[in-house]
């Protein structure tokens, strides 16, 4: 393993160490993986103050995640790192799927134009952690601490305290909320008695990080029964730096002892690449998948998120890109929460929603394991036969599965949504993320998702009317909605500029794309949550709808005759 | 909804069954059953109807055995 350029993380004496009262913060995330950071990140940007713990203090080794999904990425940036990562990862798109040496089809998983990012980047576990601990230590309020690990929890009516071991001894430190980030063994999990349920694949995988000089294109493969590995399926994924992910599945039979010999892994990617390639071994490791997850992610104070709360096999890339969901769906509420601006129980809408995901992210990726690894000798032979027939037929191709992969998640049953009313011709109703799509801002050219930033936000249709009617009335709106941004969207050559009015500003739909993708006719409104999630839309703008719409959204029991 | 058709259907029903078991010659019972897998593929995609297929698979379950049928039945 070639060290990584990492930055300084190290053990360093606390104040709250010495501090004669135990000190007191808003949040506490333990773990500082890919989760803990985003949610420590996220509620950092909202004015939480947060301390992050983590027992380690260097950054994950090894083959772990490497493929981040579209909606990932809207999330970093909204966090203020995306660009680096979409910089430095390896943008793809496109999938082919091979059985028995022969290519059987290829998928784009993006296949229309006018959104800012990629379908996938593939990048390394460490250097998503590296960027996100930098981005961390430019944020005032959070604190990230090292080598220290929570020994011991106390959930009471007010708070959470817990005892922390450093190497100069423990002390203890409070907060008004905990999250559990702690990854699939949860220590945390384990000492509040809980744990995490469901079922593990009789099968392993060797996975393997090969550096090399290879033609092979930016793209997913995968193959079933390929000739260099036979009875078995392979996955091959290009990362940066000349880095490649190889995926051997081995049968539940396979010796993981022996099979992580190096030179046994090596034999392996040689009868896959040939003889005449060079590579060297950056990491090998044999694994087994479960699918898995805790009956409940809330439990008082304690929010379980990312792997702690649930685990998926990794065909489909579910188990990062889940956890980031989760955390951008757990900050705003807990900033909420902590700022006074919703009730307690909004909380346990973090719980329905990303369990609901979970259950979907378990769905598909067991479905996915079931495929690659049949269960039975019927469910091999319909598998065998599927493969047999999509060399031929397409429609053969559909019941191919060797992975379906993340997408954002709709939560089409949550209790913030405010079911539609009005016939829409888009597809993103209450619960979708929003699509992103380029327009033009005051300050150039930029993008939907960017300009609604991560506030709620009434995205409104305004066509080409720059009348004094339309002022008033979104006066009236900004006086109605005091939590709520108004982004006016105008027609192509409309104009775009920062109104006058505070909380407004008027973008240009350049493309027309916004119209397309949400339906935007005049007067149209889209109600969006600070996770970029639509709540409610309608087909005007009507004040006490909204404001409904918007207090069902933070979590306040629906006002009796009121609307 | 669109009903699991259980009346008479076939056309030319003594050659469709002729067909069928003709389909099977010379193959041994693993062959049998591939051929049988990618016979139920094809079908189900011309069928398309979810309902449907949903309706005949709990129908067929109900000999596969008594106790099975019964459930199978219940949450078709």
């Amino acid at each position: 393993m070639e060290p990584r350029a990492a930055p300084a993380l190290g053990y360093r004496r606390s104040p709250d160490q010495d501090a004669a009262r135990v000190a007191r913060h808003d949040v506490i995330v333990v773990g500082a993986g890919p989760v803990g950071l985003c949610t420590a990140i996220d509620l950092a940007q909202r004015g939480i103050k947060v301390l992050l713990l983590d027992e380690d203090d260097s950054l994950a080794t090894g083959s772990r995640a490497i493929c981040f999904a579209k909606r990932t990425l809207e999330i970093f940036d909204r966090l203020g790192c995306g660009e680096r990562m979409v910089d430095k990862g390896v943008s793809w798109s496109t999938g082919k799927v091979f059985f028995q040496g022969e290519l059987l089809y290829t998928f784009n998983l993006l296949p229309e134009g006018g959104h800012r990012r990629p379908a996938f980047i593939n990048l390394q576990q460490y250097h998503v952690e590296h960027y996100l601990i930098e981005r961390a230590s430019e944020l005032a309020g959070l604190e990230m601490r090292w080598k220290e690990r929570v020994t011991d929890l106390e959930s009471r009516e007010d708070g959470v305290e817990v005892r922390v071991s450093t190497p100069e001894g423990d002390y203890r430190v409070r907060c008004d909320y905990l999250v559990a980030a702690d990854g699939s063994r949860s220590p945390l999990r384990r000492a509040l008695g809980l744990e995490a349920r469901g079922h593990t694949f009789r099968d392993r995988f060797l996975i393997a990080d090969v550096r090399m000089k290879a033609p092979f294109p930016t793209e997913r493969w995968f193959w079933f029964d390929p000739p260099f590995h036979r009875n078995q399926s392979a996955l091959l994924h290009r990362q940066p730096d000349d880095v490649w992910r190889i995926d051997f599945q081995l049968g539940w039979e396979a010796d993981p002892i022996v099979e992580r010999e190096p030179e046994r892994a090596r034999a392996r990617v040689r009868a896959m690449l040939g003889d005449d390639v060079p590579f060297e071994l950056e990491w090998v490791s044999v694994y087994t998948f479960s699918c898995v997850r805790m009956e409940r992610f809330r439990h008082g104070r304690i929010l379980f998120a990312g792997d702690a709360a649930h685990g998926v096999s990794p065909f489909g890339a579910r188990g990062a890109n889940s956890g980031i969901q989760d955390a951008e769906n757990l900050a705003w509420k807990l900033a909420a929460v902590l700022g006074g601006t919703a009730p307690e129980a909004l909380l346990d809408s973090y719980d329905a929603e990303r369990g609901a995901a979970a259950d979907e992210n378990i769905r598909h990726s067991t479905r996915s394991t079931d495929f690659i690894t049949p269960k039975s000798r019927v469910s091999r032979l319909f598998r065998d036969a599927t493969l047999r027939l999509a060399s031929r037929h397409s429609f053969a191709r559909q019941l191919v599965n060797s992975g379906r992969l993340s997408t954002a998640t709709t939560l089409a049953d949550s209790p913030l949504n405010t079911p539609d009313v009005e016939a829409f011709a888009s597809p993103l109703a209450a619960g979708s993320v929003c699509a992103d799509a380029p327009l033009t801002a005051a300050h150039g050219p930029s993008w939907l998702l960017e300009c609604l930033g991560g506030a709620f936000t009434l995205l409104v249709g305004v066509g080409r009317d720059q009348s004094a009617t339309l002022g008033a009335r979104v006066a009236r709106l900004r006086a109605e909605l005091p939590g709520v941004r108004v982004l006016l969207v105008g027609a192509a050559g409309s104009g775009s500029y920062d109104a006058s009015q505070e909380r407004v500003t008027r973008v240009e739909d350049s493309e027309g794309l916004v119209e397309k993708r949400y339906d935007l006719q005049y007067d149209t409104c889209y109600l969006v949550r600070p996770d970029q999630h639509v709540c409610a839309r309608w087909r005007s703008t009507q004040p006490a709808a909204i404001r409904a719409a918007y207090r069902r959204a933070l979590g306040y029991p629906a006002a009796e005759g009121t609307v | 909804m669109n009903a699991l058709i259980l009346e008479p259907h076939l056309a030319r029903a003594d050659d469709f069954y002729q067909a069928l078991i003709d389909a099977h010659r010379d193959l041994s019972d693993d062959e049998s059953a591939a051929l049988n897998a990618r016979l139920i593929l094809l079908l189900a995609n011309h069928i398309g109807d979810f309902e449907v297929l949903s309706a005949a698979l709990a129908e067929a379950r109900v000999d596969a055995r008594p106790e099975a049928g019964s459930d199978a039945q219940s949450t078709a």
